[in-house]
């Protein structure tokens, strides 16, 4: 009779045990997304009518030209969306962030496509692997000239079509770090160097700063011709938070 | 006469290994050095050539191994455009200062000068090592620049700035040029060293009986083209020192102001003329391409004399002939620069001298081939590059005939035309003379014949492999084929690639063919039969000595010269010749003096 | 051996001389008015380069197979004339042919260089610079603003740095990536160069010419025929010279007219 019980309470010790292992674990994961992470989001717009922009006669690459023959390309130093939104306008926590420098595990991916940079902007965190990629049929060579005496230090690498994607990094915080081609002349990019979470504005200036713990943080907006703007915004939990930017066209 | 016994170059024979082989004072073992650096040199010029028309014609492959040499420069091997043009100038670099100017002048020239005027050194011995030590310290700085930074210059061997003197033109144009500029500068210095060396050997070292018109025909053109040199390398020496001067000290010799690279503003430079670089630098480019081809004309000249058995028509005219290409030489820089933006007045007085320059250029050729009528032609490997080296120089110069006109040269210039024309004469002629060179002499420098039937397979095959390289090149000029592209993307170059691609071909055919010249070079050295002190049966002094010579050239028997360098032809003792030092009378040939 | 090498060199000499005399490779259609005066020079001396090239060659393999033949013994001769024959034909025919071919050639240089532009020219300005052409038209008030290199910003396609706010006169200036112009229109080129060394080069209308920094040089031409060229860069400009280049098009001047309308347009 006292053998049967203590192996039943061996058995149910042993299943809370097990429970009490598959709750701590679920827990963990649980734990990685907590339910009181925050966002930002918001929307950028531009007050006013946008700047005249000239526009790319890319006919001395006739393979970048043919690509364009239907939707000729402008300079993009201001690109307004059909509702008024400020695209690739980078927003990035200037103040108040905690967590690691290199927030973001992605690798993200500055493309030459029709002899221009896609994205426009691209932005990415200290330390953050990036690829740069030629789509292109013709060779591009890829000249980032970030500010002299800083961290960052200027290279000039061309990239012949077939050739594998360039690896690297920026050691400092630059916004943002003006890349040519001098090949293709009219070709304009930027790389903003940030610590912490960043977004880049879409066509309809949209933006959303994801994984943002709650707190009080200043958040910087970025655009290549308006320049900064800043705006405190505090993080709840739960529920992302709002910050909309207004440049106003000059 | 001098007395040659109280010369400062008597000096006691060497010792130990060092001295004997490494930092040796003779002149013999200097001349080898020479010739060894320019083999090494000449190699990695012609794998470069490879890589580059490789490159040309099939512009995104992966050349096997290339990313091991610069994975920035060729990233998955596929080679960059600035990769191309930074190996394109180090081939031009290389072969121009360290092969052409090199290996006829002071490879051969040091070798053999001192002998043929029956001297027992050169007449500043100490001088001579160091010209060559020095040589060989300027040719490592330029390899340097493929490791640095970079890497090697992208602005060609003629570094017109502003290209080569902004750091921000382009990868390469940092440490890289300065590489460059710092290694010419150096090789001038050895080069200037090495012109005293030989014009001072030449004026006061000649035994008895050596006037100045019995000297062999190729000590005449060493004695004329170190004459050139003194001039020229002193011009481009302070060039190079300007050029260092504009990219490290700030000064702007040839830097104007208001520049503006990748939308930067060059703040640090105004009022130089990058016109001021080109004048400098084609005041010795012009007689510097004369340095490359007299010295193999003269070797040539020599050889030809003796496959000809008899001398040639007019020994004077020869020399007159070269004097007057050397004197000429300096007046014609400009044609370099008809379209540069110079005067076009002073292009039209650059072009008349240059036009002139062709008759003494003719005349030689005809005295060669006039020659060449009514003697019994002995045909040896050395002979018949030799008369490869004819063939050659033909071709060459008649090109120039185009480029010397400035009107013709707004179209051809900056074509594949003057590429052609200036391989012709310097990439395929000058060496000419030095394979003639090798075959002739290698017995008497190394003491072993070399396999003849290796020589003449050696010789069909480039003579063929070279004209199927170059003579396309002034097809493509005619078509206006710009140079220095490294890739044809242009919708005129289309139709022309398969024009490129033959080119191709035939440069790795005789690339290829190039090793068994290595292979009878290198196996003759060490197996080829025993050879006697006058294998060809030759007239001058270095055939009065054994095969090598002694460490004093003449084991103490200081010779006595009685004759004219080429007496061929004639009924003598030892057959259809007489040498120089040999005291038998003989009706000597009737000549035109 | 000898007679091997001699057939060998006969067969290069014929083989090199088909593609000239086939004209297989040959410069394209002159569409200049002066071209033709460089296409005379260019034929004439082809014609005498040739003979030389050719002749010679043939006479040194012809040589090189009869001396090879000579046995022991047989005398030595001497060419016809010796040395002092070979010199005067040399003076005479070598120096009569580059005292004409000088000569006539100064007449082709002239033309381009020095006569100056006609006063009704069409002034049109040409940037070089790494690694594009641009070009610079003054507009309805026939001035060129000036250039403020410290303003020059390619992202905003303002490569010739023109203060348009400030600077009247280029407020009306026209910058093209293509050279449009009218046919039979004397043109006025002034040749800039925003960094290094360039060159300017047209095959069809036989000019090149090469921009010096710091220098502003100009060259003027008429276009004779209408169609789209090439203008290549040929000074060695750096990493992008062989993709250097823009196109020519040279139109009626109605074309022209509505061409330059479409131009200012996108301004």
């Amino acid at each position: 009779m006292r053998n049967r019980t203590c192996y039943a309470a061996a058995v149910i010790s042993c299943a809370i045990l097990a429970f009490a292992v598959v709750m701590m674990v679920s827990q963990r994961k649980v734990k990685a997304a907590p339910p009181t992470e925050g966002a930002i989001e918001g929307t950028i717009k531009l007050d006013g009518t946008p700047p005249h922009e000239k526009g790319i006669d890319m006919s001395k690459e006739p393979s970048c030209a043919a690509i364009h023959k239907a939707n000729p390309v402008k300079v993009e130093s201001v690109v307004v969306g059909p509702n008024g939104g400020l695209q690739n306008v980078v927003v990035y926590i200037s103040q108040g962030w905690n967590g690691p420098a290199q927030a973001s595990t992605v690798t993200p991916e500055f493309d030459q496509k029709g002899c221009q940079y896609l994205p426009h902007v691209m932005a990415v965190d200290v330390g953050q692997q990036f690829k740069v990629v030629n789509s292109d049929q013709t060779s591009h060579n890829i000249h980032p000239m970030p500010t002299p005496g800083g961290q960052n230090h200027e290279w000039n690498k061309s990239q012949p079509p077939g050739a594998p994607p360039i690896n690297s990094s920026w050691a400092g915080e630059e916004v943002a770090i003006h890349v040519k081609c001098n090949i293709h002349p009219w070709m304009s990019g930027y790389m903003a160097v940030v610590k912490g979470p960043y977004a880049v504005s879409d066509n309809n200036g949209s933006f959303k700063i994801e994984n943002v713990p709650p707190g009080d943080y200043t958040l910087t907006a970025w655009q290549e011709t308006y320049g900064t703007q800043t705006q405190k915004v505090t993080v709840a939990a739960g529920k992302p938070a709002t910050a909309n930017f207004t440049y106003k066209a000059k | 006469m001098h007395d040659v016994s109280t010369h400062a170059a008597h000096h006691a024979p060497p010792q130990g290994f060092l001295r004997k082989y490494v930092f040796s004072l003779d002149h013999k073992v200097i001349g080898k050095q020479y010739y060894g650096l320019g083999l090494l040199a000449v190699l990695i010029g012609m794998v470069l050539s490879w890589l580059m028309r490789l490159h040309l014609v099939w512009p995104n492959a992966a050349i096997p191994g290339l990313k091991w040499l610069s994975s920035t420069g060729a990233p998955g091997g596929i080679m960059t455009p600035e990769y191309y043009l930074q190996l394109m100038t180090m081939h031009g670099t290389l072969m121009v200062f360290f092969v052409l100017t090199n290996v006829p002048f002071a490879g051969f020239g040091n070798y053999f000068l001192p002998i043929q005027i029956g001297a027992e050194d050169m007449a500043f011995p100490r001088f001579n090592m160091m010209s060559f030590w020095v040589t060989f310290v300027g040719f490592w700085v330029l390899i340097a620049a493929f490791f640095v930074g970079d890497g090697p210059p992208l602005s060609g061997w003629t570094a017109y700035p502003p290209l080569s003197a902004l750091a921000s033109a382009g990868p390469g144009e940092a440490v890289g040029q300065t590489l460059w500029a710092i290694s010419i500068a150096i090789f001038c210095i050895g080069q200037l060293l090495g012109s005293l060396n030989f014009i001072t050997t030449t004026l006061d070292l000649r035994t008895k009986g050596m006037t100045l018109m019995r000297m062999p025909l190729c000590t005449w053109a060493w004695f004329i083209t170190s004459c050139i040199g003194l001039l020229a390398f002193a011009v481009l020496l302070p060039a190079c020192i300007l050029l260092i001067l504009d990219r490290v000290a700030g000064t702007s010799f040839f830097v104007p102001g208001n520049l503006v690279i990748s939308d930067q503003l060059i703040a640090n430079h105004s009022g130089g003329s990058p016109l001021l670089w080109q004048h400098l630098f084609w005041f010795f480019g012009h007689p510097e391409v004369y340095i490359a081809i007299l010295p193999a004309a003269g070797i040539v000249s020599h050889i030809l004399v003796n496959s000809y058995r008899r001398p040639l028509l007019s020994h004077k005219v020869v020399i007159y002939c070269m004097m007057a290409i050397g004197f000429l030489s300096y007046m014609v820089w400009g044609h370099h620069m008809f379209v540069s933006g110079m005067s076009p007045y002073s292009a039209l007085a650059f072009s008349f001298p240059t036009l002139v320059i062709t008759i003494p250029s003719t005349i030689l050729v005809l005295i060669w081939i006039g020659s060449l009528y009514g003697a019994r032609l002995q045909v040896n490997s050395a002979s018949l590059f030799a008369l490869g080296f004819v063939s050659m120089f033909v071709t060459g110069g008649v090109s120039g005939f185009f480029l010397a006109q400035p009107s013709i040269d707004v179209y051809l210039h900056g074509t594949y035309f003057v590429v052609g024309h200036f391989h012709m004469v310097m990439g395929v002629a000058a060496i000419f003379g030095m394979f003639a060179g090798t075959y002739f002499w290698g017995p008497k420098m190394f003491g072993r014949m070399m396999n003849e039937t290796l020589g003449k397979i050696h010789f069909w095959c480039t003579f063929v492999g070279a004209y199927c390289i170059f003579m396309p090149f002034h097809y493509l000029g005619m078509v206006g084929n710009v140079r220095r592209y490294s890739a044809f993307v242009d919708d005129y170059l289309q139709p022309l690639l398969p024009v490129h691609k033959f080119i191709t071909y035939a440069a790795l055919f005789t690339g290829a063919v190039q090793i068994i010249f290595l292979y009878n070079l290198i196996y003759s050295r060490f197996k080829g039969k025993p050879a006697p002190a006058n294998p060809w049966d030759g007239t001058s002094l270095e055939w009065a000595t054994s095969s090598p010579p002694p460490w004093d050239n003449f084991g103490g028997k200081t010779p006595v010269v009685y004759h004219d360098p080429y007496q061929y032809g004639i009924e003598a003792s030892s057959g259809d010749y007489v040498m120089q030092n040999s005291p038998e009378q003989i009706q000597t040939v009737r000549e035109d003096k | 051996m000898a007679k091997f090498v001699a057939v060998t060199l006969i067969l290069i000499t014929i083989g090199s001389a088909i593609p000239i005399i086939a004209h297989i490779w040959v410069p394209p259609a002159d569409i200049s008015t002066h071209g033709h005066l460089i296409d005379e020079q260019l034929s004439d001396t082809m014609f005498e380069a040739g003979i030389c090239f050719i002749a010679a060659q043939i006479i040194l393999a012809i040589f090189m197979w009869t001396a090879s033949s000579r046995k022991p013994g047989e005398k030595i001769r001497n060419f016809p004339g010796g040395a002092k024959a070979l010199v005067t034909a040399a003076f005479l025919l070598v120096g009569t042919e580059v005292l004409a071919l000088g000569f006539f050639g100064s007449k082709a240089w002239g033309e381009i260089y020095f006569t100056p532009a006609a006063a009704d020219s069409l002034p049109v300005q040409v940037q070089a610079g790494q690694f594009a052409f641009y070009f610079r038209y003054p507009g309805p008030d026939g001035k060129f603003g000036p250039i403020h290199p410290e303003m020059v910003n390619e992202a905003s396609q303002n490569v010739f740095g023109l203060d348009t706010t400030h600077d009247q006169d280029a407020k009306d200036d026209i910058v093209t990536a293509e050279m449009g112009i009218p046919v039979n229109k004397e043109i006025h080129l002034l040749m800039h160069s925003k960094d290094v060394g360039h060159s300017f080069y047209v095959r069809e209308l036989r000019i090149q010419q090469d921009f010096v920094p710091g220098l502003d040089l100009s060259l003027h031409f008429t276009a004779t025929k209408v169609g789209r060229y090439e203008i290549v860069c040929t000074q060695l400009c750096g990493l992008g010279h062989y993709n250097m280049k823009a196109y020519l098009k040279v139109m009626s001047q109605p074309d022209y007219d509505a061409w330059m309308k479409q131009q200012a347009a996108l301004q």
